[in-house]
């Protein structure tokens, strides 16, 4: 036998395969309307209802900014991290590490005891007069990207900082020592080599951002539905299991797209591997 | 890079407010959960054990997080064994098998939660296992086995093949080399990855919601419905526990891994 080891693959491949992968199937199948008449019309039906593409523009518009926000955040203390002693680099991984670990149920609540009307935020601001009406700071898009933030900042800040501190020092000093000002060597030298682990970060946190179910939903309130939500409303209260299915499959298939613009741009090995 | 003047300190306050907008929700839900009213909100009159009491008293959460350790044993057991087995054949099968087999064992952690929990919602009722403790740890341990397979994959990749070769050669089966050269050798590995595997399936909260209804209700879903309806102040108390186990783990974590790579330095 020339693999004596392929049986070893056989239990988790019969698992995965058998009871995720063949469902994945079904659940495709389904968003053609079955084999025996297949067709398009939950397809065309996004297509030409209005309120699904608001979800779709919604949940795009939302996750781009939380992309965006959650890079620059994450590109800063990235960059601080790598240039710190050992002992603040620590204080300040650990400031990271947590919240990465913690239960997203828990950061949820948490958003909502401090941005609700009644929250610790809005409590504050009365209290000290600034404001004579509570803000509006949760159960619309302005809480769904602070929470989504939140949650995201550490998935960029890993990728980000593993480059720069694999960075070739000498890089920086054969610019400065050929007369480059700080800026400049940060411009032209520092920023264009991080560039490739910033677009990766970037993509994998929007991928991340795409799927989200339990924030927005605890934060959007309702108001605010993202495309995971609507899936589960289509399910559950609606029952239209086709129209499920098909966006299931256009978010799937998006995820799959830009997953794979992401590992020909930096290896997802490497991005996964750091999460 | 050197980095000085107001740059660095400009850096240096923005990554410090950053970690503390990180921390933030954190550090407020922690006194939230000794407020002595029945609402969730600070403490204004005193500071009160109640919902700690009720959380470790109230048949309801009690069983709720029994039925969330029992499952996450139970998964981490399959996906370990399983996840482990699988690796260690990854590592020794050709590349191109390797790769295919890979790209579809990970494909639970890839794809998006809702996606997952469709599909195994149908699968489930289909086979009649829907809202069972079968299903729930079958569904929490298909989620976890890519988690394993990349962690155990880690440790390999730091292991002598020749030593593999060498069992082998002396007449050792697949099997026998596994449990008496290449475990032992990547016990930490396998002990990282059980880790991984139990937070994933005490964590899991959509595949969850869709495959159980009311048999089998984890301690997140109990606190989904606590948040959602708004009314269960206990929320609080269990938040307020998971942060202190978080930080309790993160920190043992971060230390064991500061104390290797002394060990190694010296």
């Amino acid at each position: 036998m020339r693999q004596p080891y392929i049986g070893f693959l056989l239990p988790a491949a019969f698992l995965v395969c058998g009871l995720f992968l063949i469902p994945i199937g079904q659940l495709i199948i389904l968003s053609f309307d079955g084999f025996t008449e297949p067709s398009l019309r939950w397809y065309a039906q996004i297509l030409e209802t209005g309120s699904i593409q608001r979800i779709l523009w919604t949940t795009f518009r939302i996750v781009t900014i939380t992309t965006l926000i959650a890079v620059l955040l994450g590109y800063a203390v990235a960059f601080a991290m790598a240039h710190m002693g050992p002992r603040q680099r620590l204080l300040l991984l650990l400031c990271v590490l947590v919240p990465f670990w913690l239960s997203v149920l828990v950061r949820a609540l948490a958003w909502l005891i401090l941005l609700r009307n009644n929250g610790i935020v809005n409590e504050t601001l009365l209290a000290t007069g600034l404001i004579g009406a509570p803000l509006p700071l949760v159960r619309n898009e302005f809480g769904v990207i602070i929470g989504m933030v939140h949650y995201l900042v550490p998935y960029a800040v890993f990728p980000i900082f593993a480059t720069m501190q694999n960075m070739d020092g000498r890089l920086m000093m054969a610019a400065r020592s050929v007369g480059a000002s700080p800026l400049r060597t940060f411009i032209d030298v520092y920023l264009p080599v991080t560039l490739p682990a910033v677009f990766g970060a970037g993509l994998l946190v929007f991928v991340f951002g795409l799927g989200f179910f339990v924030t927005p939903a605890i934060l959007g309130g309702g108001r605010v539905v993202m495309l995971s939500e609507y899936v589960s409303i289509s399910v559950l209260q609606t029952l239209r299991w086709g129209l499920a299915a098909s966006l299931s499959v256009v978010l799937l298939v998006a995820t799959l797209a830009l997953l794979w613009i992401v590992s020909k741009v930096v290896g997802v090995r490497r991005l996964l591997g750091n999460a | 890079m050197e980095l000085k003047g107001w740059p660095r300190y400009a850096i240096f306050t923005l990554a410090w407010t950053v970690a503390l907008f990180l921390l933030l929700p954190g550090l407020v839900a922690i006194p939230v959960a000794f407020n002595d009213s029945r609402f969730i909100a600070l403490p204004t009159n005193g500071l009160s054990l109640r919902h700690f009491e009720t959380l470790f008293t109230s048949g309801g959460w009690l069983a709720s997080i029994g039925d969330s350790v029992g499952v996450a044993l139970a998964s981490t057991a399959i996906a370990v064994s399983f996840g482990t087995l699988c690796a260690v054949g990854l590592w020794r099968v050709t590349p191109w098998l390797a790769g295919v087999v890979a790209a579809l064992l990970l494909a639970p952690m890839i794809f998006p939660p809702i996606v997952s929990a469709l599909a195994l919602y149908r699968a489930w009722v289909a086979i009649g296992i829907y809202d069972t403790w079968i299903g729930v740890v079958l569904a929490h341990a298909i989620l976890a086995i890519p988690y394993v397979i990349i962690t155990v994959t880690t440790s390999l990749s730091l292991l002598d093949g020749r030593l593999e070769q060498a069992a082998r050669s002396l007449g050792a089966s697949p099997l026998r080399t596994l449990v008496d050269i290449i475990i032992p050798n990547i016990r930490t590995g396998i002990a990282t990855a059980a880790v991984f595997a139990f937070i994933v399936s005490w964590d899991e909260i959509v595949v969850t919601m869709f495959v159980s209804s009311r048999a089998v209700y984890t301690l997140p879903r109990r606190m989904w419905d606590g948040i959602r309806e708004n009314v269960d102040p206990t929320v609080a108390a269990v938040a307020a526990v998971l942060i202190a186990i978080t930080a309790i783990g993160v920190l043992i974590a971060v230390a064991s891994s500061w104390r290797r790579g002394g060990a190694k330095a010296s």
